[in-house]
């Protein structure tokens, strides 16, 4: 292990190393520290000027509650959900199926399709937005949720593809060759045999594509409008807007804004980090 | 594309179905479809159609008018254009500092102490949280009144700064909240990679006499690559796709410096500036040059991973 573990160094820096842990952990996480601070202070304080002093007095229950029922945080939390699950489940069903195809045979353009992929996530996504907003548009999908989530399918599929590739190539091939000999149909292989040992993979996947689609902003914005359809990571401006300089309420909305995907990552940490690293570091 | 195996001169014709005999030339494609379908439409077509339309002027709704290169021509002695441009080379350069010190926060909590698991999720948050909300803790961060930073200045004596509303600093401070994040992404990838390293050359490296230094550079840094290279192709693509932040922070002000390509462009096509989608497409093609002279090098480099198996 490098660095040498602690455990075998001197006592002093042994001591030293764990006293400085949490103190460079506050450091690290001071801003979100201060705002978690921050929504659960007073209006007073802000307008005395008191921004980083011990908090006037605890009004954490007043100011999440004014974010839950006096704005319209809870209808752009709804919208985030009904985003983020349906292009979730799309992009697992489609990226098995073409992680499958790509993984397991061998054909000539399989090496070609599985570059498109690649190479098209590396995009900057900004240069589909002229004409993928226009199709939207064209669809008659602009400014609703299922716009949003179609791209969002299309789009995360094929970064999903690379990660879902290699993860099948790394099963064992002798597996799909003795139940074709056995006479066994494609799809039935692909659902019988691949599919159920996938599932790392595919929780991986999951975790990753709520996170990011939760947290995207660029398309909320380019594709939606409105209150009826935008997701809760556009609805913060909103909100921000209405409650301007109103810094507890602010914070106390970005708190719940964030959390869901934070809840998400403490949950399935372990598989949350195997899809980050794409598969390829172990 | 796919061809039939069996010639047709085969005496003994075969019984099986063209199904059954084909299945597996042509069951690659069937589980393709879908996938590809939904891709091309939303992605590689829209590429194309960003290249012509940065040859109309064009707002969005009305007839579109051919203009050939005229676009590109106004980019030439666009002002503000080289001034995103230079941003976004700044953002390039200074974001790939996540990469060393994410390596250097991962060395640190590499280590088996109690409770190291939690430190380790701990540090990883910023990268879970979204970059709306890290743009406007920064904002805060920042802010000439109560803003922390002037705080802590002002205990060294120095002036307050207004970081955001002077041109000179804001693209720094923005890229400055942007490492935070990506940062904590590079971190978690390094503590992944220095899980697997082999620790029989750590060993050899320690009879050697290697420390500290000397044995991160030749034996630890040279095990990391895999990780190293994820880390760099997140960084990049990162560092040109910034535009959550801009946008939250400082809607591309003072008078446009904070400005990159990304961001100008929607400002450009869909803003009150006027829908100049045309111009708009201009803006995202040059991106994407950039862009593209990175992708072939992803590429080649998994092409050259991909023949090695």
């Amino acid at each position: 292990m490098f660095p040498t573990p602690v455990a075998k160094t001197s006592r002093t820096w042994r001591i030293t190393y764990q006293g400085l842990l949490p103190v460079v952990l506050v450091i690290w996480l001071l801003p979100l520290i201060s705002i978690a601070v921050f929504s659960i202070k007073p209006d007073s304080d802000f307008t005395t000027g008191n921004y980083w002093g011990w908090p006037g007095s605890f009004e954490g229950f007043a100011n999440y509650g004014r974010v839950f029922f006096d704005s319209d945080m809870p209808r752009y939390l709804l919208n985030s959900v009904l985003i983020t699950v349906p292009t979730v489940i799309g992009c697992m069903v489609l990226s098995s199926m073409t992680g499958f195809a790509l993984g397991i045979y061998k054909f000539r353009a399989n090496l070609w399709i599985f570059f498109m992929f690649v190479a098209g996530n590396f995009v900057p996504f900004q240069i589909l937005m002229v004409p993928v907003r226009d199709l939207t548009l064209q669809m008659g999908l602009y400014n609703t949720k299922t716009g949003l989530v179609l791209f969002h399918i299309a789009f995360q599929t094929g970064f999903r593809t690379l990660f879902m590739r290699n993860f099948i190539r790394a099963l064992p091939y002798e597996l799909i060759e003795a139940a074709r000999v056995e006479g066994v149909a494609e799809w039935r292989i692909f659902w019988y045999v691949v599919l159920p040992l996938m599932k790392p993979a595919l929780a991986a996947m999951a975790v990753l594509v709520f996170t990011f689609i939760w947290n995207d902003y660029f398309w909320a914005v380019v594709l939606t409008q409105g209150v009826e359809s935008q997701p809760v990571t556009a609805g913060i401006t909103s909100f921000n807007a209405q409650y301007r300089a109103a810094y507890h309420l602010m914070s106390a909305g970005s708190i719940v804004a964030a959390l869901p995907p934070v809840a998400m990552f403490f949950l399935m940490q372990k598989h949350f980090i195997a899809g980050l690293t794409l598969g390829a570091v172990k | 594309m796919t061809h039939a195996t069996l010639p047709d001169t085969q005496p003994q014709p075969d019984k099986r179905s063209w199904w059954r005999r084909h299945q597996v030339a042509v069951s690659p494609w069937l589980f393709l479809a879908p996938g590809m379908i939904f891709f091309l439409v939303y992605v590689i077509v829209p590429i194309f159609q960003s290249f012509q339309i940065s040859l109309l002027r064009w707002d969005g709704l009305g007839a579109p008018e051919y203009i050939g290169l005229r676009n590109y021509q106004e980019l030439y002695y666009d002002d503000a254009f080289y001034t995103a441009l230079r941003n976004n080379l700044l953002w390039l350069l200074l974001y790939l500092l996540a990469i060393p010190a994410g390596l250097f926060i991962a060395l640190f909590l590499n280590q088996t102490v109690t409770g190291i698991r939690l430190y380790k999720s701990l540090f990883f948050f910023p990268f879970v949280i979204s970059q709306v909300v890290v743009g406007l803790v920064f904002t805060w961060f920042y802010d000439p009144t109560f803003g922390l930073l002037n705080i802590i200045l002002g205990w060294v004596g120095l002036g307050p700064v207004n970081v955001l509303g002077d041109p000179t600093y804001v693209t720094y401070g923005i890229i400055a909240a942007g490492l935070w994040p990506q940062t904590a992404y590079c971190m978690i990838l390094y503590l992944t990679g220095l899980n697997g390293v082999n620790p029989e050359q750590i060993e050899a490296g320690r009879l050697d006499n290697a420390k500290g230094w000397k044995m991160l550079w030749y034996i630890i840094i040279p095990q990391l690559k895999p990780a190293t290279f994820i880390a760099f192709v997140v960084t990049i693509i990162g560092a040109l796709r910034s535009f959550d932040l801009i946008s939250i922070m400082t809607n591309g002000g003072p008078f446009g410096e904070s400005r990159v390509l990304s961001f100008y462009m929607f400002e450009v096509a869909l803003s009150e500036y006027g829908f100049r989608m045309g111009y708009g497409a201009a803006i995202a093609v040059v991106l994407f040059l950039i862009m593209l002279c990175f992708i072939a090098y992803f590429l080649w480099s998994m092409y050259q991973e991909d023949k090695g198996r």
